[in-house]
């Protein structure tokens, strides 16, 4: 051969950057790393397609008329009063049909009326002016009813109400306006993670039983711990991940950029933007090792794309309802709910991201990473532990195990 | 044969097991398994399917726990302690596909703690070396399988490890590659390298071994050299004679058998001298009579049994690769 060898013990990280490199290179040229960098495009573009068709069809059905059936001079005033307070109330004033004109000595039947197949017919108002009658569901006319009460009233002046010119004195944010900003940044920052997570876990379990179809993994098992085989794995995943929310990001902020928004225009989080983003970063990375640790551990078990589904399956649904009640706990800050939240080791993550949008402290967050870091180290071992016990098993298949509920064969003689 | 003697009890172990226990599932796979390989041997694990090789040699290598027992490899009762001194081929190959010849062969080095660096450069010239230079900058999935199963068995002494250990090496090659595969590890074994593989072919660890375990059902019935193992049976007597019956038929044992013109048994205790006077004492008219000792497929028959011979005899091999 050639030189001497220049081998050395590896320790357990430094045989974990082995494999995670290897696997960061094949992954970040892989066609699918390209279908990761889009994957974001997809849900967007549907989303948005399917929220403007949404939007057409609402606003064609949702036009809400005010019939009238009163005489022909109350009728000609309540358009005159219509006319005048529309740029005032703006869209909160129905728009008028006429539905009949009654004379004198008439009466007219509004309950019949509301019956007939009149689309955006809300409520009817029949009477006079002096007296007006407001039919229709109890919902809609008592909300219209301080409307209609002032449209009536402005119809019975001969000149218009003197409405005196309010002065505007915008402020960037209100108390209320940024604590209903800090829980939406909250509320985001959870989904966020949660996808990303959810992502990410899958598509380290498909490498993962790609790798045991490669066959290759038998390799790594004699040559490196197992933790660090599972170290890397996850580690190299986390690398790609960090890319592509990179290339999210510097993607996303050009467009977001270019169309005139700047974060000063929304409310800051309560620790600000910058530990803010820093902390989603930490907290993507946590909730993704300690979801990405369960996920390889039942790839350890499972040979096939279906068995990985069917094991996988109870997991997602466990991880969606800690997304859940991360997002309940958000509600209930300083509840024992809200502490249970941020102990569980799946729902601390998201239940800590939304307590930096609304709380400023930042040491909770230290003891929370400290926690989140124990469980990741627990979480391998256990993993790299069963994919010993499970995985490497050779010779001949054995029959299964006799049930003792099972009747016995019957004895010949 | 290997270049180093068999035999020599002063020369230390560079594996040594004693008790090896391994249950999967309520199965004992493997049974008390003792082993000693001395340094520098060529060391045959022999066995049917399904007798325990993979899963000793995987215990072994710390590729899963024992469930009793007690190893030393290279003298570490860890063996991912001196993993960088270790090379192991599996019975079940594989590599990356879209890696790189050169690549693969310097990333297995990398596992073992070669710098990547070194493992490109040495995993080029070992390919040059061994007529596969066209191959260095294929992909995996672009060579044959042989092709690749070669890349991989470079991969595995690219960081010139003390100790390797090959599981079913020849399965699914071709017999000239069968041939290389068998020059390779005398090579490595004069170069003072301890070989370890498990075959359940019995020519390929008759031809190249120092000393055997035989595995069946999870036991090692014997564990030594080739030699003892072959002197468990006494040599095999083929005697062809002039008369057809007379008082010389006194002189052959209880085991004699006709075959054809031929009678066989084993050669008694008391040697060949006695046979021969009695059997001309006894008139036999000898024509021919030949003495042949016992080859190790007979030594397993007698140690393993009828039955593991068979299994022996009836294991598949894989396809030869192109």
């Amino acid at each position: 051969m050639t030189a001497p060898a220049r081998t050395g013990r590896l320790s357990t990280l430094a045989a974990a950057l082995v494999v995670a490199r290897r696997d960061f290179t094949a992954i970040l040229l892989s066609r699918s790393f390209l279908f990761f960098l889009l994957g974001p495009l997809f849900p967007l573009l549907v989303g948005g397609l399917a929220g403007g068709i949404g939007q057409k069809v609402q606003d064609s059905a949702d036009r809400p008329e005010l019939g009238v059936a009163m005489s022909r001079a109350d009728i000609a005033q309540l358009r005159v009063a219509h006319w005048r307070l529309a740029p005032q109330l703006g869209p909160a004033l129905p728009e008028l049909v006429v539905l009949a004109e009654v004379p004198p000595g008439e009466t007219f039947d509004p309950v019949r009326a509301m019956r007939r197949d009149r689309a955006n017919l809300a409520a009817i108002l029949s009477g006079s002016l002096a007296h007006p009658v407001l039919t229709g569901p109890a919902e809609r006319i008592t909300g219209w009813q301080g409307r209609v009460a002032l449209l009536t009233a402005e119809a019975q002046r001969s000149a218009p109400a003197a409405t005196p010119s309010v002065r505007l004195a915008p402020i960037a944010t209100s108390t209320a306006d940024q604590t209903h900003g800090r829980v939406v940044t909250a509320q985001l920052g959870q989904t966020v993670l949660f996808l990303l997570t959810m992502l990410l876990a899958g598509m380290v379990l498909s490498n993962l039983v790609e790798e045991k179809g490669n066959k290759i993994i038998e390799v790594l098992a004699a040559a490196i711990p197992m933790d660090a085989v599972f170290l890397g794995k996850l580690f190299a995943m986390l690398a790609v991940s960090w890319v592509g929310i990179s290339v999210w990001a510097l993607a996303g902020g050009a467009v977001w950029l270019g169309a005139g928004h700047s974060l000063a225009d929304y409310p800051a989080p309560a620790v600000g933007w910058a530990a803010f983003l820093g902390l989603g970063v930490v907290y993507f990375s946590l909730g993704y090792l300690l979801l990405g640790s369960i996920f390889l551990a039942i790839g350890s078990m499972a040979t096939t794309v279906r068995e990985v589904q069917t094991l996988s399956m109870p997991v997602t649904m466990l991880q969606l309802l800690n997304f859940f009640f991360a997002s309940y706990a958000m509600a209930q800050p300083g509840t024992w709910i809200e502490f249970t939240a941020m102990a569980v080791p799946f729902s601390s993550p998201f239940t800590m991201l939304a307590r930096a949008a609304q709380s400023p402290a930042l040491w909770p967050h230290a003891a929370a990473i400290g926690w989140q870091l124990v469980w990741v180290a627990v979480l391998v071992r256990l993993g790299a532990a069963l994919f010993r016990t499970r995985v490497m098993q050779s010779g001949p298949k054995r029959a299964p195990r006799r049930r003792w509920w099972r009747r016995a064969a019957p004895v010949t003689p | 044969m290997g270049s180093n003697a068999a035999g020599d009890a002063a020369r230390p172990l560079a594996i040594e097991a004693r008790g090896l226990v391994k249950r999967f599932e309520g199965f004992t796979a493997v049974d008390g398994v003792d082993l000693a390989v001395p340094e520098g041997a060529i060391y045959g694990i022999l066995g049917p399917n399904g007798a325990g090789k993979t899963t000793t040699l995987r215990m072994l290598l710390g590729i899963i726990d024992l469930d009793a027992g007690l190893r030393r490899v290279l003298g570490h009762e860890r063996p991912h302690e001196v993993a960088h001194t270790i090379g192991y081929l599996p019975e079940e190959r594989g590599l990356y596909p879209a890696m790189k010849a050169y690549e693969a062969i310097a990333f297995l080095g990398a596992l073992r703690g070669l710098p990547l660096a070194e493992g490109r450069r040495r995993g080029k010239a070992l390919l040059e070396q061994h007529g596969l230079g066209y191959a260095i900058d294929r992909q995996i999935r672009q060579l044959s399988k042989g092709m690749a199963q070669q890349v991989q068995l470079l991969g595995t002494l690219v960081h010139e490890p003390r100790l390797v250990v090959f599981d079913e090496p020849f399965s699914g090659l071709d017999a000239l590659n069968q041939g290389k595969l068998e020059q390779m590890i005398r090579a490595l074994a004069a170069k003072g390298t301890t070989v370890i593989f498990s075959t359940h072919v019995i020519a390929h660890a008759e031809r190249l071994c120092d000393e055997v375990a035989i595995i069946a059902g999870g036991k090692v019935p014997f564990a030594g050299p080739v030699d003892v193992a072959r002197d468990r049976i006494r040599p095999q007597v083929r005697l062809e004679t002039r008369a057809a019956d007379g008082p010389w038929r006194a002189a052959l044992p209880a085991d004699a058998r006709r075959e054809g013109a031929l009678w066989c048994f084993s050669l008694p205790e008391s040697g060949v001298e006695p046979l021969l006077r009695a059997l001309i004492e006894g008139e036999a008219g000898i024509l021919s009579l030949s003495i042949e000792r016992a080859g190790l497929h007979d030594a397993f028959v007698a140690i393993a049994g009828e039955a593991a011979a068979r299994a022996l005899a009836a294991a598949p091999e894989p396809e030869p690769s192109r």
